[in-house]
């Protein structure tokens, strides 16, 4: 593991309290390290400052010196360096830490610059609270209760802006909420490169809009949503479906590639509502791709598989796994295992065990489509690195299951599990599958699970828990968000059970499954599921630097050697 | 006593019958004749020359340009540029605009001795959308300064070069405003930008150092260079150097643009012996001092309080017609020299209905970032416009007056304070005016003047 | 965009005389509203192509001064100033007066075509109060008496073209 350079630290002084910062820290985040809110609405800490909405506003102050001798000035008062604080207050959002820096955010006028920002904000507002999809979230809710004077002062008309604009498939703009900080426009420019929103006219009728013609509709829409303090801009999907308050939020790993974001996943009585991001400045800042946010809609998917199937009758999970042994016995010696980089790293050990009983091939499952340089990497399997730490795969997939396929064809293999796999989009034809008989574990229904002679439903990562190894090697855990659907069993109760159907044991339970992958998996060292942070661990990725890996360069993320030729 | 004369220096040809804005006639005058010496000078000679000056500038703070100049981070390694405020936009001031239509040569000596004088390559003008004259005329004067070699690649033979182009602004008052300037110039919506740490002196056009400085400071920077720093110190009065142009507008018998040593003359001197005086029958009601967003000054308030005079501090008590029109002076009886211009208000106006035209202004040229600023300015055009046109109620003024407290002092940029000034003081001196609004409305005549 | 040949080596030219191309976004905006008389949509990607910029980012900064138009306006363009000294001098008035003659309202197209009356913001010669800008032309002390004779003039130059 690369330790990060140590910043300079400085000691600041925050309401009294020092503290040691990183210098050049500004003091809304010096300020939340001794636990003091320093309201605000336009500052991000992923976007430039802009300093507009003024909600920041402190008093700084700092240690007198002599101008001549620059000698320390002191307070015969109180025995120490006098401060000088400025009159005016100013922004938190741009004033950095320096050593000696003073700050207060606790006096009758900083108090009066809040509730004047707060007034101002508020007499153009709407007064539609409580229809209103941010509520719960609202910035401008939660701080007029906390920094407002709560009566109104306003007896003019209010301006009309446009409401219910839709910016495009998946963003609904109300301007008569929006207050005009400007983070969707940075967000847009900064992180999406899809600079299509704006702020047009002036004054106080300046009007955010998308270009006439033009669509907010990149891959990143939905982070604009996050973002906004207010409840200006909100989600088509979401709109007024839930409280958010309601909600029970769980940390979980967005599959859809290998950058591996990290996500919440909003839920209620075992449904999920959505997936937001979750802050990791290593991986994926705090936003996260759109296509990430719809997965969730595979739990109660249509093709979802819910009944275990032998020869294509409803069965029960002991008969199946019984049938799949006998379908193992029979082709001793011609078994194959197609595992999965969208599996666990858990799932994938217990596929390599499965494999070594049965003294099976492995081959992986080569997902690979154009990298966006954002958050969505070449290689769309979340997990194959995953499957070289574990030595389920000893070298990177190929781009289609040709080995495999040749394997067949001179019937040196009969049987195949596949983990989630369509073999035929994978490559193997038709005339290849009616040569082999299929075991398959899987979640949604494919070509490969129609022709399999065993069908094992399993879950979905939402699910159930386990880990992910990123195109980082970061090693990122994922928790159940919600029950497994009825018929379907935790791909690891299953790969023990098949594991078991050959004669061997390993266990099934994350937590004595850890302890035997910490001791047999050498790049997992002393990691176990309890202890891995939140943010991931970073595991020693030697043995494999010099793999030809697929990915280019993403946020947060530069490929050691040039990426190889992305086929997709 | 009586007013001193007009000391023209800058506005020495402006009307001048005969003399026309080509480079001919500046030349037969002696133009360019000043930057060629200064050309042979050592540059840090001409920025210390301007230090010691004393001259601060004539955009409306009054910084002292010297100063300024020294703040430029001069070795970043980037290029540094000149950017000429030629944007005129606060209301009541008029006198760029005669300096770039009739003597445009003598602004483009001063441009290119600044440049010289800190190394500066290229310098753009930004001037005004309203005057397409003033910017066809001030082409027109580079390229024949161009022809001339006083402006090109290789300026006098020197081996420096320096470029001059003019950029139009499109009807923005906050382009004036020196960091919504160079957003403008930059191509983008004129938002002023946060400063720390966006200093024009580090982090200015393109982000790399750049002065601003006003058109009518340049022309006085080139006059410094011509009779250098110590003999321009004795102009005027001591930290109010040289000579500064007023503009005299509103209600007195001869408006116009006036040039006197900076603290040299009186309020009361400009308006009723320079100016003539009230108009027939009427006496003056207010002030404002400096443009439209200096603090207003009311006829018949008295200002008391000590100050430096040489080296003494003494007592002074003085009525509005006694104030020196220089920036300390004005500032110290809490408004300011702004930049020059001079609004009279005689007893004929409502202070309710100026303050309303005012606001209106504000609200309108809020460029709309910032929060306190842009729902401010509208909030108090909004109840001040109502008063004049619909209902006003007593405890409006109060209300005004509370509002413009939550703008100044919490802005990305001054105009807070432009637009927060204005009512903070009419409030203030005028208070009951605003309270009885409602029953002046009632009894009054219908107003002479609309003003909003 | 159908720009003249004169009007394009204008462009041209100014593009250059900064380092980024952004910053011709006004000159441009400027030579095309020359020309056509407003500045439309099409303009508006027009100039964004030409420098490299996204369309919002030259829309943003059209909507932002009120020199540039997005509509066609009357022949004449008369434009009164609003601002306080004006206002103290009568510019309220003089502005009426430009509205009756032309039978119209602020900011909309006389019915004959000739003029679109405005209010602007002080146009920095208030000591030649009440002023009008007409087009180019700066017109000083324009009392309601003024207004009227420029009223005619307009309108005498209106009967010489027909
Ligand atoms: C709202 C606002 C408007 C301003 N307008 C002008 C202006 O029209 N012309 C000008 O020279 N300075 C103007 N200034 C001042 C400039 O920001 C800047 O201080 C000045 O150009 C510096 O030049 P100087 O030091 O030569 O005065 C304005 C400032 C503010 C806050
Ligand atoms: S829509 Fe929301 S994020 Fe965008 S400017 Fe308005 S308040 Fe800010
Ligand atoms: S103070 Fe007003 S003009 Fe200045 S940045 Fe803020 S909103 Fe814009
Ligand atoms: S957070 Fe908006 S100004 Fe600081
Ligand atoms: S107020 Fe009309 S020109 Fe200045």
């Amino acid at each position: 593991m690369i330790a990060p350079a140590k910043p300079e630290l400085v000691t600041v002084n925050i309401d009294g309290k020092e503290i040691a910062v990183p210098k050049g820290m500004n003091v809304i985040e010096a300020a939340r390290q001794v636990g003091v809110d320093v309201p605000h609405y336009c500052y991000h800490p992923k976007l430039t400052i802009v300093g507009n909405c003024r909600m920041c506003l402190i008093e700084m102050g700092m240690p007198a010196v002599d101008p001549a001798t620059k000698a320390p000035v002191m307070d015969p008062a109180t025995g120490k360096q006098k401060i000088n604080w400025i009159p005016r207050p100013q922004i938190g959002c741009a004033t950095n830490a320096s050593a000696g820096l003073h700050i207060r955010t606790q006096t009758p006028q900083v108090k009066d610059c809040r509730e004047g920002v707060m007034e101002f904000l508020l007499i153009n507002h709407p007064l539609d609270c409580p229809i209103c999809d941010q509520a719960g979230e609202c910035k401008l809710q939660e701080q007029s209760t906390g920094y407002g004077r709560g009566y109104s002062r306003f007896i003019e008309q209010k301006n009309v802006k446009p409401k219910r604009t839709l910016l495009g498939p998946r963003v609904m703009l109300d301007d008569e909420r929006c207050i005009l900080c400007s983070r969707c426009i940075r967000f847009a420019k900064e992180i999406a490169k899809d600079d299509v929103l704006g702020f047009i006219d002036r004054g106080s009728y300046s009007t955010l809009t998308c270009y006439p013609g033009k669509k907010l509709e990149n891959n990143y829409s939905l982070n604009t949503v996050d973002i906004c303090p207010v409840g200006a801009l909100t989600s088509t999907d979401f709109r007024f479906k839930m409280r958010v308050w309601f909600l029970k939020q769980t940390n979980s790993i967005d599959p859809e590639s290998s950058v591996g974001a990290n996500t919440v996943a909003w839920s209620r009585e075992g449904v999920i509502y959505r997936l937001t991001p979750r802050r990791n400045d290593e991986v994926n800042d705090t936003w996260m791709a759109d296509s990430g946010r719809v997965l969730y809609k595979a739990v109660t998917a249509a093709d979802r598989l819910t009944a275990v199937k032998v020869n294509g009758a409803d069965s029960a999970l002991d008969i199946a796994v019984h049938a799949a042994g006998e379908l193992f016995k029979s082709a001793a010696g011609a078994v194959a295992i197609v595992g999965s980089g969208r599996s666990s790293v858990e799932e994938q050990f217990l596929t390599k065990k499965l494999a070594t009983a049965l003294s099976a091939s492995t081959h992986l499952v080569s997902r690979v489509g154009p990298g966006d340089k954002i958050l969505v990497s070449a290689d769309r399997n979340p997990n194959v690195r995953g499957a070289l730490v574990t030595g389920l795969i000893p070298a990177l997939p190929a781009a289609q299951l040709t080995a495999l396929g040749a394997a067949i064809d001179a019937g040196k293999v009969k049987t195949i599990i596949s983990v989630g796999e369509d073999l035929f989009a994978a490559g193997l034809n038709a005339t290849q599958l009616a040569k082999v008989a299929v075991v398959y574990l899987g979640t949604q229904a494919n070509a490969t699970s129609e022709a399999a002679k065993v069908v094992l439903p399993t879950l979905t990562v939402f699910e159930k828990s386990g880990t992910f190894v990123n195109q980082q090697f970061r090693l990122q855990k994922f928790l159940k968000v919600v029950p497994g659907a009825s018929g379907a069993t935790d791909d690891l109760v299953v790969l023990a059970k098949l594991v078991a159907a050959t004669g061997g044991t390993v266990p099934s339970d994350l937590n004595p499954l850890w302890k035997v992958l910490a001791a047999e998996v050498p790049a997992l060292g002393p990691v176990t599921f309890a202890n891995l942070p939140e943010t991931g661990l970073l595991l020693d990725a030697t043995p494999w630097a010099a793999l030809p890996f697929v990915e280019g360069e993403t946020l947060h993320f530069k490929p050691a050697a040039q990426p190889a030729a992305v086929t997709a | 006593m009586p007013a001193p004369a007009q000391r023209r220096i800058i506005f020495q040809h402006i009307d001048e019958p005969g003399y026309s804005n080509d480079l001919a006639c500046y030349v037969k005058h002696g133009g360019y004749e000043v930057m060629k010496r200064a050309y042979a000078r050592p540059p840090a000679e001409l920025v210390e020359e301007v230090k010691k000056s004393g001259l601060r500038g004539r955009g409306g703070a009054g910084f002292p340009c010297g100063v300024k100049w020294s703040l430029l981070d001069r070795k970043s390694g980037k290029p540094i540029y000149l950017v000429v405020n030629a944007d005129e936009s606060e209301p009541g001031t008029f006198k760029d605009r005669y300096i770039m239509h009739q003597d445009p040569h003598q602004l483009i000596e001063g441009i290119m001795i600044t440049c010289f004088a800190n190394n500066v390559k290229q310098a753009y003008i930004y001037i005004r959308g309203e005057f397409p004259h003033g910017a066809r005329i001030l082409e027109k004067a580079i390229a024949e300064a161009r022809a001339a070699n006083f402006v090109g690649p290789n300026v006098l033979g020197s081996g420096y070069g320096c470029e001059i182009y003019v950029h139009r602004g499109a009807g923005a008052y906050i382009c004036g405003e020196e960091t919504g300037l160079i957003e403008s110039l930059e191509g983008k919506r004129p938002y002023p930008r946060i400063k720390p740490p966006y200093f024009p002196a580090v982090l200015g056009l393109y982000q790399c150092p750049t002065i601003v400085n006003n058109v009518e400071t340049l022309c006085h920077v080139k006059y410094i260079a011509e009779v250098g720093g110590e003999a321009f110190a004795r102009i005027g009065t001591p930290n109010n150097t040289g000579t500064r142009i007023l503009c005299v507008s509103g209600h007195v018998q001869k408006p116009g643009y006036y040039e006197f040593e900076v603290g040299k003359i009186t309020m009361g001197q400009l308006l009723n012996e320079v100016c003539g005086g009230p108009l027939p029958g009427r006496t003056f009601k207010a002030v404002i001092p400096g443009g439209s967003s200096a603090k207003i000054l009311k006829f018949g308030e008295r200002f008391k309080g000590k100050r430096k005079v040489g080296t003494e501090m003494v007592d002074y008590d003085w009525a509005v017609e006694d104030v020196p029109m220089d920036f300390d002076s004005l500032g110290m009886i809490g408004t300011m020299g702004g930049s020059g211009g001079v609004i009279v208000m005689d007893d004929t106006v409502n202070m309710v209905e100026a303050l309303a035209n005012i606001n209106a202004f504000y609200a309108h040229e809020s460029c709309g970032q910032c929060t306190p600023c842009r729902e401010g300015s509208l909030w108090m055009k909004k109840i001040s416009s109502r008063m004049v046109h619909g209902d006003a109620r007593p405890e409006d003024g109060q209300l005004l007056k509370s509002v413009a407290d939550q703008i100044a002092g919490r802005t990305i940029c001054a105009f807070g304070e432009a637009c927060a000034w204005p009512t903070q003081s009419y409030v203030a001196k005028f208070g009951d005016e605003f309270k009885g609004y409602a029953d002046a409305k009632k009894t009054a005549q219908p107003a002479a003047t609309t003003l909003v | 965009m159908n720009l003249t040949p004169a009007t394009l080596s204008r462009i041209d030219e100014v593009i250059p005389h900064y380092p980024t191309k952004r910053s011709a976004t006004l000159p441009l905006l400027h030579l095309i509203q020359e020309e056509v008389g407003y500045i439309s949509n099409e303009a508006i990607e027009w100039v964004a192509a030409k420098l490299e910029l996204q369309p919002i980012n030259v829309y943003e900064v059209v909507t932002f001064y009120p020199m540039f138009r997005q509509k066609p306006i009357g022949r004449r363009h008369i434009k009164v100033c609003r601002t306080l000294s004006c206002a103290l001098l009568g510019g309220y008035k003089t502005c009426a007066s430009f509205e009756k003659e032309f039978n119209t309202h602020l900011g909309e197209v006389s019915p004959d075509g000739e003029v679109t009356v405005e209010f602007v913001e002080c146009l920095a010669s208030c000591g030649t109060a009440p002023v009008v800008m007409i087009d180019d032309e700066l017109h000083e002390k324009v009392d309601a008496a003024k207004a009227k004779q420029l009223s005619d003039q307009i309108k005498a130059e209106a009967k010489a073209r027909k």
